[in-house]
């Protein structure tokens, strides 16, 4: 058992913890994983957000020229497609990855070398998708892809494609990674927490891996009939050959609405344990925020509709989505009821990670307002198309997720990474934030009602969409600039000593028991959970507060090797994609070739000594 | 005090009882294509027709019996915890309502639109 | 009295096994995979403009006549030997379990067997269709139903490799009882292969 005290350094070094580049390759660590996780997902951020920067400047401008249409289509259509799946699911998967076996008292996830392997599947799927625009053919139909348009006739080149096959990378590693973290939640719990002792955070991503699960083989195989009638001629979603636009549609859609509750679940999850924490108060409703989420997932596969209100289902159909929708709002309304309950009577601490959420809260309900304005079928025929729909989501998406993430950022970093964010900088970055964005999208309600539609380079003169639409775009700037003091904020972090205590904050849950940032094993002995909020109930036991938690040796706490083979699997699984996109110019083989070497990975895993 | 807990539960099926199901799940099939043929056949005279309604609803019973069959015996689920229970049948369920709404809303839109 | 498989005293939070609790899991997940395809072929039936049809037969405009495509006898062979299989295979674990060599290694192999011929008979059938003027864009009908089955036939001939490497290993002495699970995974998985089957039978050939 773990023994001797040690400094940093020398717990590193006695661990046998490597540095360089072959021991992140090789890294089976779920601490590493997620850091990895995170920088990729950062910087797609970035990307995403500079994507989106340049649609401003073009919708700055009545009859602007600065982007072609076409520029104008591979630019949204990426920059949707980038933040969904290369920023907010990975960022979340950042979070899933740190702080789930933490959170719950284990050593690491189930399936250490599948967490690898998800993250390098996720990198080299993003990195394919972005290969696009080398070829000055990035995705330019959507991020959802309607058919026709897909189709090879009015799509002939590799944009699709692209985008076609880059998902089904995507969605590989998602469900990989989703698979992993349900049994980790299910099986790796510490002695005495059971399911209703779980932090927020561990039951909202639980819930979220099995919309996962749920979700992504529609889409799987939604992917795979648009595939088979580019490549191949069928006509599933062809006309002339007897097939069903709509169809795809509903496929994506049933995919598409429990994606943007796996988009908001995380946030969720991470406010309810910032704001208990910067309360001082335990989380107000538990049970009710547990059965809440429960039931918006499983409703959450009863309203996909609603986005297709406007296609003419018929008003039996419209009705029965619409119920749904109303419905769904209901749970919602619970939680948020719920975080105020928190707050309310609460020592309220307005430090960085509590601003960020209580911003979510704000930002969120707003978005909720208009989510439920499109639960109308008569009024969403005026909204939809729109940006009004744009104003809604945005404030979900990015008042919802982004900041219930950048929460857990300014929370969490101490932990990951043994120091504090700069809490004055942190304090400007969330004013700026919060000004940019509602500069950005607020007006977007207005000009949507009044009929500007979105998904197009540009407007006319003289409709009146040119002031709120300049005042839109110098708010996208403001909030890149937030974005810039969060880049300083971290850099001029990274440059101090990693010093940070164990517990900044006075937390509730078990990841602040251990150093800042934890050992390769996290914990030196599993601890023993006897109620909610476990950490908080340790410190009622030893009067108040806990002593700074040593740096132990670890000898004889047995990790899993660090292994390769997930790599090949991945890079395997990426040739496979690459050469069925050649298909017509390389032929079956190197797809068969590429399968082979998946398989040779797999084998190679699945005999290898896991340690 | 044997507190094992293990992969598979206390109650061990016998090779018999595999042998059992195996049997019963042949016949089942036989009644569902015997139920076809007569359903179908030409030479089943006025039978065929008086079971046609009652064709498609025998047919899925006798196949979610066969499911239900593999399901409790070949896959211990009758045996095992209740937790794999839940974790197959979860999706079968959001499986089976996506199947109904998507006929459901195909065979409206078709006639609605037909009929508008 | 044979001596059973006791697993150890797993330290989970439930008990059961890490890997157990995996595979169950992909298959609720491949339930919504399968459902979706299920899916497509029902939304798309009847929508065809043109033949060969499952079940009717069809004139094309230049006169060729096509008589109704599926062949039930043959099928109605593979499904028994599919559902045989699901037998074969639950006995080989049941072997494997009690230690039993010659059981788990017999059984694995029939059952091995079983799933080859499934396959092949899908190989015979497609080959067979496509003669018959069914080929994979030919009509909505081809093009589900190939896409359909041929989904599930490739589930098949993974499950088929993976039952071999079982086998392979069981051949070589190294599945003991205590390494059952390896065999139990896989026949958790080809179990469900084979209940999906059992919808695909009479939903595609039977129903019509």
């Amino acid at each position: 058992m773990a023994t001797r005290v040690l400094d940093q350094h020398q717990a590193h070094v006695a661990h046998g913890e490597k540095t360089g580049l072959w021991s992140w390759i090789t890294t089976v660590d779920h601490k590493r994983i997620g850091i990895l996780y995170g920088a990729t997902a950062f910087f797609f951020f970035l990307l995403g957000g500079i994507e989106a920067l340049l649609l401003r400047i073009q919708l700055g401008t009545a009859e602007n020229t600065f982007l072609s249409p076409e520029t104008y289509n591979q630019l949204f259509t990426m920059h949707g497609t980038t933040m969904i799946f290369l920023a907010i699911m990975p960022l979340s998967a950042m979070f899933f990855n740190f702080m789930i076996p933490l959170l719950i008292g284990a050593r690491d996830v189930a399936f250490p070398r599948l967490n690898a392997f998800s993250y390098w599947v996720f990198l080299l799927g993003g990195l394919f998708l972005n290969a696009s625009f080398l070829f000055g053919a990035a995705p330019d139909a959507g991020w959802f892809g309607y058919a026709n348009l897909t189709s090879k006739q009015y799509s002939p080149g590799l944009n699709v494609d692209f985008w076609m096959l880059g998902l089904q990378i995507l969605g590989l590693a998602s469900m990989a990674a989703a698979l992993n973290f349900f049994v980790t939640i299910v099986n790796l719990r510490a002695p005495g927490m059971n399911l209703m002792r779980m932090p927020m955070f561990v039951w909202m991503s639980f819930i979220t891996q099995v919309l996962l699960l749920l979700a992504f083989p529609v889409i799987t195989v939604a992917l795979i009939l648009l595939m088979y009638d580019r490549f191949f001629g069928t006509h599933f979603f062809v006309p002339s050959g007897g097939g069903d636009p709509l169809l795809w549609q509903h496929l994506f859609w049933i995919f598409g609405h429990p994606e943007v509750y796996i988009l908001i679940l995380p946030a969720f999850g991470i406010v309810s344990e910032v704001l208990p924490v910067f309360s001082r108060k335990p989380l107000f409703g538990y049970a009710a925020m547990v059965f809440s989420g429960v039931f918006i997932a499983f409703l959450g596969f009863g309203v996909w509709s609603h986005h297709m209100f406007s296609t003419g289902l018929g008003p039996l159909a419209d009705t029965f989505f619409a119920l749904t929708t109303m419905l769904i709002a209901i749970p919602t309304g619970v939680k948020i009821f719920n975080w105020i309950g928190t707050m309310w009577g609460g020592s309220l601490q307005f430090r960085t990670p509590m601003l960020f959420a209580i911003g979510f809260i704000a930002m969120f309900i707003i978005g909720g307002l208009s989510g439920v304005m499109h639960s109308s079928p008569p009024a969403d025929l005026q909204q939809t198309d729109t940006y009004f729909v744009v104003a809604h989501f945005h404030y979900v998406l990015f008042g919802g997720s982004i900041f219930g993430l950048t929460a857990g950022a300014y929370y969490w970093w101490p932990k990951m990474f043994g120091r504090m964010l700069n809490e004055r900088l942190g304090k400007l970055h969330f004013w700026l934030m919060l000004a940019g964005f509602n500069l950005t999208f607020f007006p977007m309600h207005f000009v949507g009602l009044n009929g500007m539609p979105r998904r197009v380079y540009t407007y006319p003169k003289g409709l009146g969409f040119e002031l709120l639409n300049q005042v839109e775009t110098a708010g996208a700037f403001l909030l890149g600039v937030s974005f810039l003091v969060f880049l300083v904020n971290i850099f001029l972090t990274w440059r101090k000593p990693r010093n940070a205590p164990a517990d900044p904050w006075n937390g509730a849950t078990l990841e602040w028991s251990i150093p800042s940032p934890p050992p390769e094993f996290n914990f030196a002995e599993i601890p023993t959970v006897h109620g909610r909020d476990a950490l908080w109930e340790l410190k009622r036991e030893r009067g108040g507060t806990l002593p700074e938690p040593a740096r132990v040796s670890g000898v004889g706490i047995h990790m899993p090797n660090p292994s390769y083979w997930p790599l090949v699997t991945a890079v395997g699984i990426l040739a496979f994609f690459v050469f069925l996109m050649l298909l017509g110019h390389t032929g079956i083989w190197p797809v068969v070739a590429s399968f082979g070497l998946v398989l040779l990975g797999v084998f190679k895993w699945a005999y290898e000594p896991a340690g | 005090m044997e507190s094992h807990v293990s992969t598979q539960g206390h109650a061990h099926p016998t090779a018999s009882l595999y042998f059992k199901v195996g049997l019963v799940l042949f016949v089942l099939t036989a009644l569902e294509v015997g139920l076809y043929e007569i359903t179908y056949g030409e030479h089943t005279g006025a039978l065929g027709p008086t079971i046609k309604p009652f064709f498609v609803p025998l047919l899925l019973l006798l196949s979610a019996a066969k499911f239900a069959l593999v399901g409790m015996f070949y896959m211990h689920l009758k045996q095992d915890s209740k937790l794999f229970s839940g974790v197959f049948v979860f999706p079968l369920i959001i499986a089976a309502f996506i199947i109904v709404a998507l006929m459901v809303l195909h065979a409206y839109t078709f006639a609605f639109a037909r009929s508008g | 009295m044979t001596a059973h498989a006791h697993a150890a005293h797993l330290e989970t939070s439930t008990g059961l096994d890490n890997r157990k609790v995996a595979i169950w899991t992909f298959i609720g997940s491949e339930c919504m995979f399968f459902a979706t395809l299920i899916s497509n072929y029902l939304v798309n039936k009847g929508r065809s403009l043109v033949g060969p049809f499952p079940h009717e037969p069809w004139t094309s405009p230049t006169g060729q006549h096509f008589e109704p495509i599926f062949e039930i006898p043959l099928v109605t062979l593979g499904t028994a030997l599919l559902l045989f299989s699901s037998l074969f295979v639950v006995l080989a674990l049941s072997g494997a379990q009690r230690g039993d060599r010659k059981a788990l290694i017999g059984w694995l192999a029939a059952t091995i067997a079983c799933g080859l011929f499934f396959v092949g008979m899908q190989v015979y059938e497609f080959t067979h269709f496509v003669h018959e003027g069914l080929g994979f864009t030919t009509n909505l009908f081809g093009s589900s139903f190939y896409t359909l089955t041929g989904f599930h036939g490739t589930h098949v001939t993974i499950g088929v490799l993976w039952l071999a490497t079982v086998w392979k290993d069981a051949l070589r002495g190294k599945l003991p009882p205590h390494k059952s699970l390896n065999l139990e995974m896989a026949a958790l998985y080809w179990h469900f292969v084979d209940v999906v089957w059992i919808i695909i039978f009479p939903v595609v050939y039977l129903i019509k």
